[in-house]
């Protein structure tokens, strides 16, 4: 089987560009990334009522345990 | 239409991930590279880098120059013991001297009132100083001897560890520039 140049030299280029976009920011513009809002577990009581949702929703197929249910009535 | 062979030889895949290889790797390393701050060469001038606020004599002192900011956790930590040094050793001819890289003046200024100290301060709005120095983490804390010359540059701030490397490389330049 063979495959045409122009595939995987675009196919290189694309990963190039793509790895090209990787930035580096200085470590005096950091303001902005150490910002409250941008912690993860910057709300607690939404994460809790999010998880919530999401496994009794989603318990069909496993949610973030066992499977089983999936009735959203808990 | 020219073709080569699919899949790959052995050959073309491994100059294939040789060069993706080479081009993460140059993506990853090459900033750290070009950041890093390097002893040996003369402190740019701080009367020339447009810094927000009064820049304190260096003339044949010894400088201690603090790269900070107002929401960098570290820097809290930091400021006590600046303040300490700054107490310790300025009779001795050693000026501290905090640079902030903030881009909001307010949020300097309200740090400034929580951690109050009496070395002088001056806000690098522009970056130029930092960008100049390429100070590689936050806080940075550089030595600089009485020729204007940076002797030590030390990363981030860890405590009595980095209060004590401060005191002997303080106590270095202190008596060996004389």
């Amino acid at each position: 089987m063979k495959a045409p140049r122009i595939v995987l030299t675009t196919l290189l280029l694309i990963s190039a560009c793509l790895l090209g976009g990787c930035a580096s920011v200085a470590p005096w513009q950091r303001g902005a990334l150490a910002e409250y809002g941008m912690r993860p577990d910057r709300d607690p009581l939404g994460d809790a009522l999010a998880e919530h949702t999401y496994f009794s929703r989603e318990a069909a197929f496993g949610g973030r345990g066992i499977g089983g249910g999936g009735c959203g009535c808990n | 239409m020219n073709t080569i062979p699919f899949p790959p030889t052995k050959c073309a895949r491994g100059a294939v991930h040789l060069l993706l290889g080479a081009v993460l790797a140059l993506c990853a390393f090459l900033p750290r590279i070009a950041e890093a701050a390097e002893t040996g060469k003369p402190l740019p001038d701080l009367k020339g880098a447009a810094l927000e606020g009064a820049v304190p004599s260096t003339r044949g002192k010894v400088l201690l120059l603090d790269f900070w900011a107002s929401w960098c956790a570290p820097c809290r930590k930091s400021f006590p013991a600046l303040e300490g040094i700054h107490q310790r050793y300025k009779a001795r001819g050693l000026v501290v001297f905090g640079v902030s890289v903030d881009e909001d003046a307010g949020a300097m200024k309200r740090f400034l009132q929580q951690h109050a100290v009496s070395f002088s301060i001056a806000r690098d709005q522009a970056h130029k100083l930092a960008e100049a120095v390429k100070v590689p983490t936050m806080p940075t804390t550089l030595l600089v001897d009485r020729r204007g010359v940076i002797r030590f540059v030390n990363s981030g701030f860890r405590g009595a560890e980095t209060e004590a490397l401060l005191a002997k490389q303080i106590e270095q330049l202190l008596s060996d520039s004389k």
